[in-house]
């Protein structure tokens, strides 16, 4: 049976009061008027103008003739060859090159896309298995690059100073230092790097006294803790989803960035069900995370309460009696777990994200106990080495006055700490303070020295990302500016004259290839070996504060909750902050709230109304008919924890757990990034002891918080059959004529499938010659996580607009990743009142005290870009064909051809069409990248920047498309089965976004195309779109 | 790859001297001639033959040899006498250097040992497959003596006036003076007719008042509406031809900081346009050659020969564009060695598609195998580059229309150019039925 269920967006469309607000949105793609009214509406200085009619003609007739007479004359352009060119370039062929990104927060094996020497594109590297995902922070990292705030330099005191004068007052000063009684520290990130390990470990040899501490900005240390206590080395586990059944999470948002991420490529391969089977995934956690979002059944829950519910479920599992109190439905649902672990057997794998090394202990042991095949405790993953203890020592040490100097890399803790006072104070008490960074940052501005840091693309190094999966780093350009990388800086300061790369290469030979070549795993980029390399795992665990397990869980299982609880939460496109100067991440909207350019306090729509933070629709319509139409507003909160407060703009999220809020980090930064990126609240100063969870008071105060929201923006004027979705259960025992029907429409009194040439208004052009593209999207393994829209952004010139032309519906982003929320019940929120819904409600979910339907719904993701419908409805109405067909089934846009009428627009019924009301580039209204000629270099030179004025859209990257075909013909053969790519589907590492030629029966996507779970999105409308989808099917057998 | 460049650059060097050979064949037998009758025959170089010794010599040695140059192995004028002389080096030396210099450097030969160091250790190439008598042709031409620049018989001719001009005047003169008299006497001959008549008293009739053609042309209101009809389309097919030039820059023609002659270089030497646009075969652009490419030939080629110079473009004038390549460069051509210090070259961009527009070189040259001419028109003959087509969108889409696919050994064309002949009814497929009009093929 297919799902009649009601799909819903914003908690708005539930409210019917106030449809029409979102009425005006769905029926309008341009909702704001022409405002005529400015200009013309105000008579008196209409009638006090002294420009007359005939003075306007002339003017007109003057620059219309200006301009003409100006077009005659061509500008002379000059082109300047190299003198030397370099062998591996060829102008207009890109090169790529294999390279990897640690920066402390994202580690992962890469290859680069670089034409004429500028990298413009970060792709996945297809022989990096292990080496983690390539998020959308990692696909925008090439950015980063092009930043013109960048440090040109090194400094001191804010006085530019060479780098020569650098080196040589850094080791006067430390070499004064040696031998005393103050100790020299070296802080820094996660670099997962055997040579850097020993290069500090040279250094320290080098100075004596030195402390080497590793410090995470969103740390892992509790999961490390456990870890180390258990298996000896710092590491936290590796899990290959894959290979799980079923998956119970207890707070672990293990699809967003828990103990680093890159889980999410496995994970979707269990959940494409085959032969009847697909993983099940039960989540249980307080804010609505990505994981929750994808999981088949989630718990809403207190942080307090997860911490009981681990207990309990290792009672269960182990058959011990645990206390603590649970609501009967809470405990129901942890019984049910279980049961369902325990039927699942060595196919489970239980996971927490709890920040409490007893929490994570006891996962350690159930899933030891499970034997599940997912956990993987011997090949640790090694990129967060990160210890608050340490840390913590380290700001008190400061502060006490022994600390010599310090020495910074890759962090920027005057930013991340909680404490970041104190650690400012205790700076300014060393007598060196150094801070290695790009960007003149909260840190670089109270150090005494900057030194100027290269970007990932311009330096050298390695990484351990698993215990034996090697990654190396390679330039991929020569540094833009006068920068040198860390590594390089500390060899010159233990006094040798060798370069990192020759250090590197040499320790790399000696140390783990052992024979193997160096060449060819710095082609490939990674290297496995079966022994690993010692990282330096800073400082040794003291195991002997750890309690027995039998008391750890009872210590859990008396956790008490108290007042409102905060969970502290890293933002799919934010990360931990480092890269806020990233337009293209700045304007990512979140996979959940699709909020853009900010952060925010979520809280359940049931608390909200409580404590007053609840905004009616109407005020999201501004009186102003040319502002903002439908921006979503937000009433402040002020937050409170031990003290620190801070002023959030709240947000209703549905799914949030009552009595629960969440923030994320990485917004708020002031130093370091232009003014306009300056965006949202720093949280940190919330995260008191690294605990990411925190009971907080909650104040109502003052003002009105305008978000960029576009969750309401390019609805599908509320056309149905959007989200196609069913069970398990009817997937596996009907037929998909009941679950995935095709519309039908009358004809002649008969119901007539619209896929039939008798109802078609087209005549069928024949496609079976030469190429025929197709994409597919499986609703099932797509996560959310949005690599593939700022691989869409990279790869097409797409702009940023900013925040306030988010607000007014004008974002430009080519595909978005439509988030969708469903209630178990049906509802119509026409005429339905909510007492209605309640009673539904009731009778259908799960949990009988569920009072709204944002209480907990269901989510489902939806990638949309063109359909590229071979009857396609916006190529009729072009007045000017700009807009017309190819016989490859693209729906081409002749840019250069348009003339702006949004004719087309208004009549696609997917709302994927954008409009360029401005000039996005060389304009200083947008400084953006594109505003300068740094950022401009990421470019890419085969997709035409669009100018104002003109529709674009999504072309299924036929420049990529064409160059495959290219390739084939120069080389005299055939196009090889699955050679066809688009950015989208490059980018995807868990296999939801799949492009190729129909035409060739040998390609995945011939497969897909005919799938029983295959449907076309609004297929009664007739369009006969390229882009399939497929049903989503949730797993909601309850074991 | 940087060794099979260079091997490219030698090859392609040699290759041009012969072509450059080639063309100055019958200036070669002409000096040689000369040479044979007026020459001293050289006594060492007893019965070797200078002209075969230069072809040889061209082929051979030239990329690191001149007679009067050094580069970079020495200049190798009277080399034969200089060795005996200087050194006391016969023959036999100079046969075991040539057809293997480093078994005689190894060997610990004193002079061979200098020479070696003299150059930097850069080792002269083995030749054994010179014979003797090879051996005695080159040197018989290192032995020439230099010739002296013959002053050319350039004798301007100068249009000298010729005797005929005058007697053409002449003879208009008088006929001018016989039309004037003429028209006098018919003049006269009318007035004196007219007294007569009215001594006759013969009635003259005045010529009726008639209306002027202009003023009937006026009123006749239909004439009026055709010739403004006629006025209105011819201005407006004008206004339309001026507005349909604007931006289309046929025949663009600027001057570039150096004077580079396709016709010497494309025509004359007859040099692959490939050669130096090398990634129009793999790539979107042609490219403008780097530097170093002008540098694989211009290294030994300092200056122009006396032939290449014309009326309007001197020897000297030539010779200083190469100047001009050698400081861009940065090549000190009396060390022989680079100075390091560079000035890219702004060329004047000639061929300037809009950025809206994608065309790739590579579709065009390599995949359909079109010449370059088709596109950039007589190239070797242009003095000065051009733009020869109008690059407008008709004149691709035409030739799009007219083309046909070159399908023949191209694997990825057979099922679709089979399917599609069948389809179309067509024995060839052109362009635009592969798709080739189709606006996204080309615009995004």
């Amino acid at each position: 049976m297919s799902s009649n269920k009601k799909y819903w967006k914003s908690v708005e469309e539930l409210n019917p009061s106030h449809s029409s607000a979102v009425e005006t949105l769905k029926q309008k793609e341009f909702t704001q008027e022409i405002p005529v009214d400015e200009f013309l509406g105000d008579k008196e200085s209409l009638e006090s103008s002294n420009t007359t009619r005939r003075d306007f003609l002339k003017y007109v007739g003057f620059s219309t003739a200006a301009a003409s007479l100006a077009a005659c004359e061509g500008p002379v352009i000059k082109s300047i060859p190299y003198v030397v060119q370099p062998e591996e370039i060829i102008p207009g062929v890109a090169n790529y090159y294999a390279t990897a990104i640690a920066n402390g927060y994202d580690f992962a094996s890469v290859l680069i896309k670089t034409r004429e020497g500028r990298p413009i594109k970060v792709e996945s590297n297809s022989l990096a298995k292990a080496n983690g995902g390539i998020n959308a922070r990692v696909q925008a990292s090439v950015l980063d690059l092009y930043d013109n705030q960048r440090l040109a330099g090194p400094q001191k005191e804010g006085q530019d100073i060479s780098w020569g004068e650098f080196t040589a007052e850094v080791a006067q000063k430390l070499e004064a230092l040696k031998g005393s009684d103050k100790s020299i520290v070296v802080l820094t990130q996660t670099f997962a790097s055997p040579s850097t390990s020993k290069l500090i470990s040279d250094f320290k040899q080098n100075y004596g006294n030195v402390r080497h501490v590793v410090y995470d900005a969103i740390s892992e240390s509790a999961a490390a803790d456990a870890y180390q206590s258990k298996y000896g080395t710092r590491g936290l586990v590796n899990y290959d989803f894959s290979k799980a059944q079923t998956i119970v999470s207890i707070g672990a948002d293990f699809l967003g960035d828990w103990q680093g991420g890159g889980f999410d490529a496995a994970y979707a391969q269990g959940r494409v069900p085959k032969n009847g089977k697909m993983s099940r995934h039960i989540q249980f956690e307080a804010n609505m995370s990505l994981s929750g979002a994808n999981a088949d059944k989630r718990v809403a829950i207190k942080p307090s309460q997860q911490k009981v519910a681990l207990a309990k479920l290792y009672g269960k599992l182990f058959g011990t009696a645990v206390g603590g109190e649970l609501p009967a439905h809470l405990e129901t649902a942890v019984n049910n777990a279980a049961s369902e672990l325990l039927k699942a057997g060595s196919n489970a794998v239980v996971l927490t994200g709890i920040q409490d090394v007893n929490a994570q202990r006891i996962v350690l042991a159930i899933n030891e106990k499970l034997n599940s095949k997912a956990f993987d405790p011997k090949t640790p993953v090694l990129t967060r080495q990160g210890n608050d203890k340490t840390v913590a020592q380290l700001v008190s040490d400061m502060n006490a006055g022994t600390v010599g100097a310090i020495i910074m890399a890759g962090v920027n803790p005057a930013y991340t700490l909680p404490n970041a006072s104190a650690f400012v104070n205790g700076l300014k008490q060393t007598e060196l303070s150094v801070a290695f960074t790009m960007k003149n940052d909260e840190t670089a501005s109270v150090s005494q020295y900057v030194a100027a840091t290269s970007h990932y693309l311009e330096s050298w190094g390695d990484l351990e990302t698993k215990k034996g999966h090697y990654g190396l780093m390679q330039p991929t350009i020569r540094p833009l500016f006068d920068t040198k990388q860390f590594q390089d800086v500390l060899l010159e300061l233990v006094g040798t004259s060798e370069s990192y790369h020759d250090y590197l290469k040499s320790y790399w030979k000696r140390t783990i290839l052992k024979g193997a070549s160096w060449n060819d795993s710095l082609h490939d980029g990674v290297y496995v070996s079966s022994t690993s390399a010692t990282v330096d795992t800073a400082d040794a665990f003291d195991g002997s504060a750890t309690l027995a397990l039998g008391a750890a869980v009872n210590a859990l299982a008396a956790t008490v909750s108290s007042g409102m609880e905060l969970t502290l939460y890293p933002k799919t496109g934010m990360g931990d902050g480092q890269q806020a100067n990233n337009p293209w991440l700045q304007e990512f909207p979140d996979p959940l709230t699709r909020t853009t350019w900010d952060n925010y306090l979520t809280i359940s729509e049931f608390d909200a109304k409580e404590l007053g933070f609840f905004l009616e629709t109407s005020t999201f319509f501004s009186e102003n008919s040319h502002d903002a139409d439908g921006g979503l507003n937000g009433k402040y909160a002020n937050v409170t924890v031990n003290g620190v407060t801070v002023k959030v703009p709240v947000i209703i999220q549905p799914g949030q757990a009552r009595g629960t809020v969440g923030m994320s980090f990485g917004y708020g930064r002031t130093q370091g990034l232009k003014a306009e990126m300056q965006t949202g609240v720093n949280a940190y100063p919330l995260y008191s002891n690294f605990d990411t969870v925190q009971t907080v008071t909650l104040e109502l105060t003052d003002g009105k918080h305008e978000f960029a929201c576009v969750q309401l923006h390019n609805t599908l004027m509320g056309r149905g059959d959007i989200i196609k979705e069913t069970t398990l259960e009817i997937f596996n025992t009907e037929s998909s004529a009941n679950w995935n029907p095709m519309a039908v429409v009358s004809l002649n009194h008969e119901e007539t499938p619209v896929d039939s040439p008798d109802v078609d208004l087209w005549d069928e052009f024949d496609r079976s010659i030469g190429h025929h593209f197709n994409l597919s999207i499986d609703l099932n393994s797509c996560t959310g996580c949005g690599a593939c829209v700022i691989a869409c952004h990279a790869e097409n010139n797409v702009p940023v607009v900013g925040k306030e032309e988010i607000r007014r519906s004008r974002d430009m982003h080519w595909l978005r990743i439509d988030r969708y929320y469903s209630s178990d019940e049906t509802f119509e929120g026409d005429n339905t009142t909510k007492d209605n819904i309640q009673g539904l409600g009731s009778s259908l979910s799960t949990f009988g005290e569920m009072e709204f339907p944002s209480e907990n719904p269901q989510v489902a993701f939806q990638p949309i870009m063109c359909q590229h419908c071979n009857h396609a409805p916006c190529e009729t109405v072009c007045p000017v064909a700009a807009s017309s067909h190819g016989r490859q089934g693209q729906n081409h846009m002749a840019y250069n051809r348009c003339v702006g009428t949004r004719y087309c627009a208004n009549n696609c019924p997917y709302k994927v069409r954008r409009f360029n009301w401005f000039l996005y580039n060389e304009n200083d209204e947008f400084d953006y990248h594109m505003n300068n000629d740094l950022g401009r270099m990421v470019v890419n030179p085969d997709v035409t920047v669009r100018s104002r004025g003109v529709m674009e859209k999504c072309s299924m990257c036929i420049q990529m498309t064409q160059k495959t075909i290219l390739d084939a013909k120069r080389d005299g053969r055939e196009v090889n089965p699955d050679e066809f790519k688009t950015a989208c589907s490059s980018a995807c590492d868990s296999g939801a976004i799949v492009f190729g030629d129909i035409n060739n029966k040998k390609s995945a996507i011939t497969e897909l195309k005919d799938d029983e779970r295959a449907y076309h999105l609004l297929d009664h409308v007739g369009t006969k779109p390229n882009v399939v989808y497929q049903v989503k099917v949730r797993n909601t057998n309850e074991a | 790859m940087i060794k099979s460049n260079q091997s490219l650059g030698t090859t392609s060097i040699n290759a041009m001297r012969q072509g450059f050979n080639f063309n100055t064949l019958s200036k070669t037998l002409f000096s040689g001639l000369l040479f044979f009758l007026f020459t001293i025959t050289s006594l060492y170089a007893q019965d070797g033959d200078p002209a075969k010794g230069k072809s040889l010599f061209n082929a051979n040695c030239a990329a690191c040899h001149q007679l009067d140059k050094k580069m970079t192995g020495p200049a190798l004028r009277y080399v034969e006498t200089r060795l005996s002389e200087d050194e006391g080096l016969d023959r036999a030396w100079l046969n075991a250097w040539i057809r293997n210099s480093s078994a005689l450097i190894k060997s610990g030969d004193a002079y061979a040992n200098k020479i070696y160091a003299e150059y930097n250790g850069s080792a002269m190439t083995a030749f054994p497959q010179l014979s003797d008598q090879d051996i005695s042709d080159i040197l018989a031409y290192t032995a020439q003596d230099k010739a002296v620049p013959v002053a050319t018989a350039t004798t301007a001719v100068q249009s000298a006036p010729a005797e005929g001009g005058i007697s053409q005047e002449l003879i208009l003169g008088a006929l001018a003076i016989l039309f004037g008299l003429l028209a006098l006497g018919l003049f006269l001959v009318h007035k004196t007719l007219r007294r007569f008549a009215v001594a006759n008293n013969v009635e003259i009739a005045e010529a009726v008042k008639r209306k002027s053609l202009w003023k009937a042309f006026i009123q006749n209101q239909f004439l009026m509406l055709v010739v403004a009809i006629f006025f209105l389309l011819s201005s407006a097919y004008f206004v339309y031809g001026y507005f349909m030039q604007v931006g289309v820059d046929q025949g663009y023609q600027p001057i570039q900081p150096i004077h580079y002659s396709h016709k010497i270089h494309a025509g004359d030497n007859g040099i692959d346009c490939k050669y130096c646009h090398s990634s129009a075969r793999v790539s979107k652009h042609s490219g403008i050659p780097a530097l170093n490419v002008c540098m694989n030939c211009h290294k030994s080629i300092y200056e122009v020969s006396p032939e290449t110079a014309t009326e309007e473009y001197s020897k000297e004038f030539y010779d200083g564009e190469i100047k001009k390549l050698y400081d861009a460069v940065g090549w000190d051509d009396a060390e022989q060695k680079y100075t390091g210090k560079t000035k890219p070259v702004k060329w004047v961009r000639i061929h300037n598609l809009p950025d809206f527009a994608y065309f790739n070189h590579s579709q065009h040259v390599t995949v359909a195998g079109l010449e370059c001419q088709t596109c950039h028109g007589p190239v070797e003959e242009m003095e000065i580059m051009y733009q020869f087509s109008p690059l407008t969108m008709g004149w691709c889409i035409n030739c799009h229309r007219e083309t046909n696919v070159k399908v023949q050994d191209n694997a990825y064309y057979d099922k679709i150019h089979e399917a599609l002949t069948k389809k179309y009814g067509v024995e060839q497929l052109t362009a635009a039925q592969m798709g080739g009009l189709e606006c996204g093929k080309c615009h995004y």
